[in-house]
């Protein structure tokens, strides 16, 4: 019998692995994916927020406490919880060394996204090359890895792990940590948590994923059923409106749209729904999947004009292509005139003013619903793009209550070996919204506290036989 | 193609009808690939510390044939990027950056061939090898045979009795030469294929030392590069040096003797404790690590790493240059021996076919990334027109 049994097989899987490991614990890691997918979300991450006081290799200028948290309760509008945020964006400042000394290398932020250069540390080769090192760690510390092994259910008794089952195999461990992921690859969790809404669309339906397959939120389902605390709402997610061409799972960052501030956005009844120029891009990118999830079809249009060419990260996919608005609009599928009259009223409201998309600049446009407050440039420069979005889910909020001990709980009773890390316990510190890299900070902070919590779980309970 | 890129060509490459793909572009299908590829990549981009061609591919947001041709020259196939994708196979993008990249390689080689025709070498380059080596070695045996009274048998250690120094001038070369020729002509075409602009010494003091030490087999991190798997590994850097070096090192005993003979008036054989020997000895020694270490390497790597095809080039000039290195080794020591005459016509024939085929095969990678590194040492210190930002 191995003393932990890790569930799951990302970022916050492999740190608790690698933490209970080298405080002397024997160790199994059960990955629910066939090893060429293994790692879940993690392998389409790129990077990791990260507190720092002084200039730290990659990372330039510093970044403390204090203003970590506000971006953090900023976002989240209040749904986290500020000592185990704290707890995060601590940890944060110190796990660095300890991730390069099982193979994970980093580097400068990347070119087009230097805003993140001061507030977060990427990985170099992204995730999956972070992935792969844990796992070349892993193995020769001598974790046990499984793959293709998803957990269906657990055996718990009074609040205590017992025992794993991976169809009938059961799997015994003397504690064990669950990092198995959200249930966004549920699709029919998904449609459940979002119901049908006032057209009698099924939103969901429509939604893709970003990330892995794998994450059907099997554990997740069982633990609630089992009584154990939950925190969050499952129609919370991290959500980006993403091209409408992207595979159903597994697009990553590739499928991206990043014009949305550098024109309009109109939904299929050609009308505009939201300031497209609110805010920088970055700090807007993900309330876009929301917005188009709440559009009927949950889907929406891009439109930018020559212009903009050149002054966004280059699409994967290539947009629609026309020399006038008409044809853009004909291209599309949507009503020619009512477009036309969206984009007349948008063009005859843009103010002259300064255009610079690297400050919130004075081009903004007056007497048209929905304003759009900066980098408000009329439409009129052939020729035009156009790119279809959807919503694209990363991953869902909805997880365990913990505290800082990363126990789950029932009934605000701790279990004394079973714990819980990543996606599973996000919903903790992030209720709501989202700040880039935040994801892997939660996840290496709670996957190493769960791992040196089980093992010690484990300790204690030999010494304990022992007296 | 595998299975695997047929989701693919349907999922990325529904893209808006491209007029130029269709008749003219003027890309070949592994062009076209990388031109896929890269869109990818460029949205992508989390590879961008590894090595010089991800840096180079944000400066471009469209491919044409010289931009793939310089990015698939300027990548040295470390395979960091391969196993670090999010989109490698068998993700439905089935994206390979070091094969598509090598596959357009072997294709740069062949257009920049001169002359022309013999570029189709680079496709047969098995058989040009095997072809080279059998009819050098058939003319060398002709030769001894002609002008000695029996190739077996005591001799008195001199190679020139066999083998008179002046006919091995003449043989050796006129081939050498058009060799170098050969290698220059292509290199300048590739070179003025797109306009690099003017070398600065910096630029060119830079490409240099990124040649020299094979900064890019570093991965990025100084881990080394890829082999069987995700794991990194420095040999192969380690067992290039050996080669390289081993390379130049009996070059430079050969250009030594060269000087010995026509300036000093000091004709081979030549002591132990002579240049020539010095260069030639610790050279054959190092170019016989490097090959077999390289050998071992290749048998090794990952398929997915590799453009399959071009195995038997890759490893028939390694073969080569060790076959090179360890019948000069064995020359040495074994001068008086029975054999020495047959011996001496087989390494003869192994550096005639080195020298034949040294512009149409492997040996021209050196060459073309070297260009394609002063290329992108003069590029990276002008100023970047895109102004992308995912602000």
């Amino acid at each position: 019998m191995f003393d932990v049994l890790v569930i799951g097989g990302g970022n916050a899987a492999l740190c608790a692995a690698l933490m209970a490991r080298e405080a002397g614990a024997t160790v199994m890691l059960l990955e629910a994916a066939p090893q060429e997918w293994r790692g879940g979300n993690s392998q389409h991450t790129r990077n990791l927020r990260c507190m720092h006081a002084a200039p730290q290799d990659v990372l330039v200028d510093a970044y403390p406490e204090e203003e970590f948290w506000q971006d953090l309760l900023k976002v989240t509008g209040g749904a986290t919880n500020e000592n185990l945020a704290r707890l995060v964006i601590r940890a944060s400042s110190t796990c660095r060394p300890w991730m390069q000394r099982h193979g994970v290398r980093f580097q400068p932020s990347l070119s087009g996204a230097l805003h993140t250069a001061r507030t977060n540390a990427f990985f170099m080769g992204g995730g999956k090359a972070l992935v792969n090192a844990y796992y070349r760690s892993a193995e020769t510390l001598g974790v046990k890895v499984r793959y293709s092994s998803p957990v269906d259910r657990l055996q718990l008794r009074d609040g205590r792990f017992i025992a794993a089952y991976v169809g009938a195999e059961r799997i015994e461990a003397r504690s064990a940590v669950l990092a198995a992921g959200g249930f966004e690859s549920n699709r029919q969790w998904l449609r459940e948590a979002w119901g049908a809404n006032d057209r009698g669309e099924w939103p969901a339906d429509n939604f893709l994923v970003r990330g892995t397959r794998f994450n059907m939120g099997t554990l997740l389902r069982f633990m609630i059923d089992a009584g154990a605390d939950t925190i969050g709402d499952p129609t919370q997610a991290h959500m980006v409106a993403i091209d409408a061409r992207a595979p159903l799972y597994d697009g990553g960052i590739c499928t991206r749209i990043d014009c949305v501030s550098l024109g309009i956005v109109v939904n299929r009844d050609a009308e505009r729904f939201y300031d497209e120029g609110e805010d920088f891009w970055p700090k807007r990118y993900a309330i876009w999947g929301r917005l188009v999830a709440q559009q009927p079809g949950q889907i929406a249009y891009s439109i930018i004009d020559a212009k903009a060419v050149g002054r966004f990260m280059p699409p994967v996919f290539p947009g629609t292509k026309a020399e006038t608005l008409e044809e853009i609009a004909r291209a599309l599928g949507l009503d020619e005139s009512r477009f036309m009259q969206t984009l007349n009223a948008y063009n005859s409201a843009c103010r002259p003013g300064t255009f610079d998309h690297t400050v919130l600049d004075d081009c903004k446009t007056v007497g048209v619903t929905p304003v759009k407050s900066h980098w408000a440039l009329p439409i009129d420069t052939p020729p035009y793009y156009a790119y279809a979005v959807k919503p694209g889910v990363t991953f869902t909020y909805l997880g365990l209550k913990v505290d800082e001990t990363a126990a789950v709980q029932s009934g605000g009773q701790p279990s004394p070996n079973l714990f819980v890390a990543g996606e599973m316990m996000a919903g903790n510190v992030l209720g709501r919204g989202y700040t880039a890299g935040v994801g892997m900070s939660i996840g290496t902070a709670f996957g190493r506290i769960a791992g040196t919590q089980a093992a010690q779980a484990v300790l204690k309970e030999r010494s304990r036989v022992a007296a | 193609m595998s299975q695997l890129d047929v989701p693919v060509r349907k999922t990325v490459l529904h893209r808006e009808p491209d007029p130029r793909s269709a008749s003219g572009d003027g890309l070949t299908a592994n062009e076209r690939e990388v031109g896929r590829v890269m869109q990818i990549c460029n949205a992508c981009r989390y590879c961008e510390g590894f090595c010089a061609v991800f840096p180079a591919m944000t400066r471009r947001i469209e491919f044409g044939k010289s931009d793939i041709n310089f990015l698939a020259n300027l990548c040295h196939n470390c395979g960091a990027c391969l196993h670090a994708c999010q989109y490698a196979p068998p993700h439905e993008f089935g994206v390979n950056v070091p094969q598509a990249l090598a596959k357009v390689r072997l294709e740069t080689y062949t257009e920049y061939a001169w002359p022309p025709a013999l570029g189709t070498l680079y496709k047969r380059n098995g058989l040009a090898l095997a072809v080279s080596l059998t009819s050098a070695l058939a003319l060398f045996l002709m030769i001894a045979a002609a002008t000695n009274d029996a190739l077996w048998g005591a001799v008195d250690g001199s190679f020139y009795s066999i083998f008179p120094h002046d006919l091995m001038v003449s043989l050796f070369a006129p081939v050498f030469l058009f060799s170098i020729l050969a290698l220059g002509v292509g290199a300048r075409a590739f070179w003025q294929q797109s306009s690099a602009g003017v070398i600065s010494g910096a630029a060119a003091g830079e490409a240099a030392y990124d040649a020299l030490r094979l900064k890019y087999l570093d991965g990025g991190h100084g881990d080394g590069c890829n082999e069987v798997d995700d794991r990194f590994t420095r040999f192969r850097r380690r067992f290039h040096h050996f080669t390289f070096y081993g390379f130049w090192l009996c070059f430079a005993s050969t250009t030594v003797a060269t000087l010995y003979h026509y300036i000093l008036n000091v004709p081979a054989p030549y002591g132990y404790m002579s240049l020539p020997k010095l260069f030639g000895i610790s050279g054959g020694i190092s170019l016989i690590v490097g090959t077999a270490g390289q050998w071992w390497l290749h048998l090794r790597r990952n398929p997915l790493q590799q453009d399959a095809s071009q195995r038997s080039m890759d490893r028939g000039f390694i073969a080569l240059l060790f076959l090179v290195a360890a019948s000069g080794l064995a020359l040495m020591w074994g001068k008086h021996i029975s054999g020495m005459p047959i011996l001496l016509c087989l390494h003869l024939a192994a550096v005639m076919a080195l020298f034949l085929t040294l512009p149409y095969g492997k040996f021209a990678h050196g060459v073309y990334r070297t260009a394609a590194l002063v290329k992108w040492s003069i590029e990276k210190r002008r100023p970047n027109s895109l102004q992308l930002s995912e602000d």
